[in-house]
């Protein structure tokens, strides 16, 4: 019997390892999940992009749910993610805030005059200060916040059609249903 | 010279090493000469082929074949020709080329020196040889063609990653995998072993050198990486324990457990079981190393580009080999403890005492590096484990293995002499003390340093006593035998090693700075002064080159040049500058210009003093050197021509079984 | 379509590896050398949380460079090492403790070796303690070289 337990030790790390390659497949390896899920927002207060002497507060946005959408002119995958929030955004029924991240105004300007602007609203956030309260450490980032200010869903990279589909709308959906009593 | 060749060629090796694997086991099973003398001309036909596969990836990147996608991957035309050549190992396809060359290497040169073992067990050995390359032939064919094409055919390649483009790492790869592989060895040994059943040591005394060998290699590959990371990185830094490291040092533990064991079992018939099971060990550390590289389930600063199928195809590869091995360990290792017996006081008890923090060392590691997976399955979110876990768990482990070190070559086997290890235990440990209460003056109270001191004073003291005692004792000529001397070295290295390690850790200074040139900073006791900076090229980079001038008491000590290199494809890449002494290192890397676009203004540098790194690879390079130089041993070599007679015999007997 | 986005990737890989392979170096104006000290300590044993796995000491990427930024602010108010790490955590999990904190959860992490150790040297004290009760024990080398072979080593000295 004793001679099979190093037979059983490597079988367990088989599997360890089955796991980790099944697991892999299914989640991003760069992704951290967020330990303010279903927490608070932070509290911030920032200048909005094209108007930059009027600040915008997390109190101002109470009151209706918003997907706050992380990005930047220097982010590549901004660039993969933003034909989706055009076409779906709309169809989202939330507010779309447009999070403008360590990015030279003109820059963020420019690069949304050339890939279309589907936000709702847009707020800078140059120096990055506001992002580390929020837990960002890159773009893009998506942050579903309800009517009472609370993170109900972070999402980490692009958003695809497919995290769209199956990630965020059950997600604004679950919401909802809760609201509605 | 179409790259098809080449993988007709690696085609051809898979079938021969079917029949290098398949052929003489059946016939060692069925008692068929004919059938065994399959092996050797299988093994040479084998490596003939991978070698040129091997050849013809190299003449691909010699002569900018981009219409082989892997080198257009990773060269372009502006590479000098010694990184083509590096070239070829330079991604997961070729790597494993490499590893599969090397393998070959390592069977031809079982197949030329194992003439005089017993044909039936030589014929067992070289086929679980084959039945490795069976596996990796396999992988390279079905997942990891190197010999893709690319059409059309690119104008230029891409590059080969700044990061390889360095002599350290150039030599890193196959060091280390002469290492990883050599070890298979020592396993397709234990493993003849086993299907022989005869219960015979002889085995390991034949398999000791090749795992002194194997494990010397790991020990070069390892510091080679170490350097390289220090030298190149620009951290200052000298081991990370990152998952690849760590897949590194897992076989090499595991290997240093296995050389001990071997010695005791060859010596003194004990621990057959341990034995076996630690070659086994050291041999699917190494796959498992293959593994976690590929496969990608851990995350690494140096992991290869990771795709599950691969990751797939390895375990079960892992699976196979591994979980039959063990199988075959659980069904027919040796179940009687044999050997002679020993008292409480012997050398086989320190050796068992060694080996069990070895072993322990080797789980630390193991455990650390898989948690954060462990951590997925269990639901715990993601776990980072780091340098201050292993680090702090590493020294804890090791401390037994220093403190009983000196004591080791000292004990008899069987019993051992207690009044001979007093006056060690009483010389070695004044002079330690000794030298560690004038260290205390130097070193401005850290006990990290004074700790140093008194290991290294320790160890040196304890290896030099017993090189006295010899002296003294032995008539000359046969006073250090080779056996003797490589481990008095190796024992020496981990002296050399503990001390550079602690000396560095708590003496070094760092210091991020700005500096305008014609300023000057104090560190360590030198003085840098900035000269500014000027643009340099090289053939494949420019770089932005600082000028720092180091001077002591007024003294010149050194021009160092730091660089800030960008290649053909834009990769940024910085080159820090070292300069080198038995004492200490300087060490400058070059950070971003304070004013962007201004590089003539001030700069923002890394300044280092580093005293004693250097000894940490020179302990390491005094261990590899006792591995290979035990494994010269005369006795290992008059052995086995000795065995030739009993060889024989051996067969003669079979043959009347059969 | 596919030959851009391979494009794309080809850049950002690039930009990746460009970015993890240019150390951080950032003079900041500490307070007294024991800060910088402890400065250099405490961003070694923090993890980047952008990066593959690097620490916050060495890694370029723009959000490691932020939370220097924020650490060295907070070392300035007198903030603690404990009280920057929980600031980290509650932002970014424990992911960014390299020493990760011992809970439920960890415990076979802290304690494994620990036990591995223990079983470890049962066993080995257990094989002592049963060789050396066998019988008396050989002193010589000579006698006993039937069970390894015939020929006792070369140096006459089976050391």
């Amino acid at each position: 019997m004793n001679r099979l337990l190093p037979f059983f030790g490597f079988m367990l790390l088989v599997l360890l390892f089955g796991f980790g390659i099944w697991w892999n497949t299914q989640h991003d390896q760069n992704a951290i999940p967020s330990p303010l899920l279903d927490k608070p927002a932070p509290a911030f207060n920032l200048p909005k992009l094209y108007e930059p002497t009027q600040t915008v507060s997390k109190a101002d946005l109470l009151g209706q749910p918003y997907l706050l959408n992380v990005f930047a002119s220097w982010c590549v995958e901004c660039g993969v993610e933003h034909p989706v929030l055009e076409a779906e955004g709309p169809s989202l029924g939330v507010q779309l805030v447009g999070y403008n991240y360590k990015d030279a105004p003109a820059d963020a300007k420019r690069w949304l005059a050339e890939h279309g602007n589907p936000y709702n609203l847009l707020i800078a956030d140059e120096p990055g200060h506001t992002a580390i309260d929020f837990g960002v450490y890159g773009a893009p980032e998506s942050f579903l916040i309800d009517a009472k200010g609370m993170i109900r869903y972070k999402h980490i990279g692009p958003l695809t059609p497919d995290v769209v589909a199956r990630e965020l709308k059950p997600a604004i959906a679950a919401m909802a249903r809760e609201a509605q009593p | 010279m179409t790259p098809e060749l080449g993988q007709l060629a690696l085609i051809l090796a898979l079938l021969l090493a079917l029949a290098q694997s398949i052929l003489p086991l059946v016939g060692a099973w069925r008692g068929n000469r004919a059938l065994m003398a399959v092996a050797r001309p299988a093994a040479a036909g084998q490596a003939v082929f991978v070698a040129f596969a091997f050849g013809i990836l190299a003449w691909a990147f010699l002569r900018f074949d981009f219409s082989v996608q892997y080198v257009a991957d990773n060269s372009n035309l502006a590479l000098p020709w010694y990184y083509r050549i590096a070239a070829v190992w330079g991604a997961h396809e070729g790597s494993l080329l490499l590893w599969i060359l090397i393998l070959n290497i390592w069977t031809v040169a079982l197949v030329a020196f194992s003439q005089k073992l017993p044909e039936v067990f030589a014929s067992r050995v070289i086929a679980v040889m084959g039945l490795i390359a069976v596996g990796f032939l396999a992988f390279i064919i079905f997942t990891s063609d190197p010999f893709g094409r690319l059409l059309p055919m690119p104008g230029d390649g891409a590059d080969l990653n700044p990061v390889l483009q360095d002599p350290g790492m150039t030599f890193h790869p196959p060091m280390l995998y002469m290492g990883y592989v050599g070890f298979s060895v020592a396993f397709a040994f234990s493993i003849a072993a086993l299907l022989g059943g005869e219960l015979e040591q002889a085995w390991v005394r034949w398999a000791r050198p090749w795992t002194n060998i194997a494990w010397a290699f790991l020990t070069c590959g390892i510091v080679a990486g170490s350097w390289w990371a220090y030298a190149e990185l620009g951290w200052g830094g000298w081991w990370f324990w990152d998952p690849v490291e760590n897949a590194s040092f897992m076989p090499w533990l595991v290997g240093l457990g296995l050389i001990h064991a071997q010695a005791i079992t060859e010596k003194r018939g004990s621990l057959r079981a341990w034995t076996i099971l630690l070659s086994i060990f050291a041999f699917s550390l190494s796959l498992l190393g293959t593994f976690l590289v590929r496969s990608g389930v851990l995350t690494s600063v140096h992991a290869f580009a990771s795709d599950p199928r691969r990751g797939i195809f390895i375990l079960a590869f892992l699976t196979i080999v591994v979980g039959g091995s063990l199988l075959l360990y659980a069904l027919r290792a040796p179940k009687v403890a044999g050997g002679k017996p020993f008292k409480v006081v012997s050398r086989e008890t320190v050796l068992l005492i060694g080996n069990l923090m070895f072993a322990v060392a080797a789980a630390m590691v193991l455990l650390g590096t898989l948690f954060p997976l462990i951590g997925d399955a269990l639901n715990l979110g993601r776990v980072s484990v780091g340098p201050p876990y292993f680090g702090f768990l590493f020294p804890l482990l090791m401390l037994p293995v220093v403190l009983l070190l000196p004591f080791g070559p000292f004990l008899r086997w069987g019993k051992g002499d207690t009044p001979v290890l007093k006056q060690v235990l009483l010389r070695a440990g004044i002079a330690a003390a000794a030298c560690a209460i004038v260290a205390a003056f130097f070193v401005d109270g850290h006990l990290k340093a004074i700790a140093g001191v008194a290991s290294l004073v320790w160890l040196t003291v304890g290896v030099l006593l017993y090189a006295i005692k010899r002296w003294r004792e032995v008539p000359r000529g046969r006073r250090y035998p080779a056996e003797m001397a490589g481990m008095l070295l190796a024992h020496l290295g981990v002296g050399v090693f503990v001390a550079g390690v602690l000396l560095s850790e708590s003496l070094s200074v760092t210091s991020d700075v700005r500096m305008a040139p014609g300023q000057t900073q104090h560190i360590g006791g030198y003085d840098f002064r900035f000269d500014g900076v000027h643009r340099a090229t090289g053939p494949n980079w420019r770089a932005d080159q600082g000028v720092v001038t180091v001077t002591r008491d007024s003294k010149a000590v050194a021009v160092m040049h730091p660089q800030k290199r960008t290649y053909l494809r834009g990769q940024v890449q910085t080159e820090s500058a070292v300069d080198a002494g038995v004492f200490r290192d300087l060490y400058v890397a070059l950070g971003e210009p304070m004013d962007t676009g201004n590089i003539e203004g001030a700069w923002s540098l890394r300044l280092y003093y580093k005293p004693f790194i250097r000894w940490i690879w020179g302990g390491g390079l005094l261990m590899m050197l006792g591995g290979f130089v035990c494994a010269g041993d005369k006795r290992f070599r008059i052995k086995r021509a000795a065995k030739t007679e009993a060889a024989a015999a051996g067969l003669q007997v079979q043959e009347t079984h059969a | 379509m596919t030959r851009s986005l391979i494009r794309m990737l080809l850049v950002m890989l690039l930009a990746c590896a460009g970015m993890a392979h240019a150390q951080a170096i950032e003079p900041m104006p500490f307070a007294d050398h024991a800060q910088e000290l402890r400065f250099q300590h405490l961003t070694q044993q923090l993890r980047c949380p952008m990066c593959q796995n690097e620490t916050l000491a060495d890694s370029n990427a723009p959000i490691a460079r932020d939370l220097r930024n924020q650490i060295f602010q907070m070392m300035q108010h007198g903030s603690s090492d404990d009280e920057i790490k929980q600031y980290l955590v509650a932002r970014y999990s424990n992911f960014v403790l390299y020493d990760p904190p011992l809970t439920a959860g960890t415990w076979l992490l802290w304690f494994g070796p620990l036990l591995i150790l223990l079983s470890g040297g049962a066993a080995v004290l257990l094989a002592i303690r049963k060789r050396s009760q066998r019988g008396t024990v050989a002193t010589e080398a000579s006698t006993d070289n039937a069970l390894i072979d015939s020929t006792p080593t070369d140096n006459g000295d089976d050391w």
